[in-house]
């Protein structure tokens, strides 16, 4: 039998059992970030530097965020950049874009317009000839969200 | 109808690096987007962004839902030899477009 006390004590134990379980979004985006940048460098070591992210650090509208990457390399047959990655940490998927390059680019360089959800890091991931990685991550704040329902997922 | 716009320069010089920009009309729909009725809007991007210089690929790019609207993708190349580049965007629901633009090497 449950009584009028009882009844009430059973619901304020079930909301704070659901207070305690908020769905864990942050971390969830993190492990995918980490996810997406191991498929793409497997085990190699992605160190910092020669590669430059331009991307405004306070972006008004993040529905068309103009983002350039370029790598410092001489783009030669022997020593040429073979692929830039770009990655967002609070977009629901990581990825925004790849671009396969060669020593026919001349430059190591590219620039398109992305979308980004939140405020948090944006990192562009340079793949070179000889097998190294190079990375570099922009934090970037973020006011008016691109799509505001992604942020619920 | 799929609308394209690419800037190639005209003419260059002989071991020049040219840039190229391209843009093509497409809504770059998510897949994350609700209706006001709850219901997911299905994706609808372009996938990929393949460059040929007189048949030779000299670049590719893989595009993503991140990528904005009517997505833009700026890059270089050599200006090796005259000829044509010819671009080629794949995407969702069949999405196709080609784009030839001539240059003259001096």
């Amino acid at each position: 039998m449950i009584t009028r006390r009882g009844f009430l004590l059973l619901g304020l134990a079930s909301t704070s059992v659901r207070a305690q379980l908020p769905p864990n979004i942050e971390a969830i985006r993190k492990a995918a970030l980490e996810e997406a940048i191991r498929k793409v460098v497997g085990n190699a070591e992605v160190r910092q530097g020669r590669v430059k992210l331009d991307v405004p650090p306070l972006i008004d509208n993040g529905n068309t965020v103009p983002l350039s990457v370029e790598v410092e390399s001489p783009m030669s047959a022997a020593d040429h950049v073979k692929a830039i990655h770009i990655f967002t940490e609070r977009n629901p998927q990581p990825y925004v874009l790849s671009a396969y390059l060669g020593p026919r680019s001349g430059r190591a360089r590219v620039s398109t317009r992305a979308r980004i959800a939140d405020t948090g890091a944006v990192t562009a991931i340079a793949q070179l000839s000889d097998g190294s990685f190079w990375s570099q991550s922009v934090r970037v704040v973020v006011t008016l969200s691109a799509c505001l329902e992604e942020g619920l997922i | 109808m799929a609308r394209v716009v690419v800037h190639v320069p005209a003419e260059a010089k002989r071991g020049e690096v040219i840039e190229i920009r391209t843009l093509a009309a497409h809504p770059m729909e998510t897949g994350f987007r609700r209706t006001q009725l709850g219901e997911l809007i299905p994706r609808d991007i372009i996938r990929s962004l393949v460059c040929t210089y007189n048949g030779v690929e000299i670049f590719r790019a893989e595009l993503h839902p991140a990528v904005a609207v009517n997505p833009l993708v700026a890059f270089t190349t050599v200006a090796t030899e005259s000829g044509t580049l010819e671009f080629r965007w794949t995407g969702d629901n069949g999405y196709s477009a080609t784009h030839r633009a001539a240059i003259k090497v001096v």
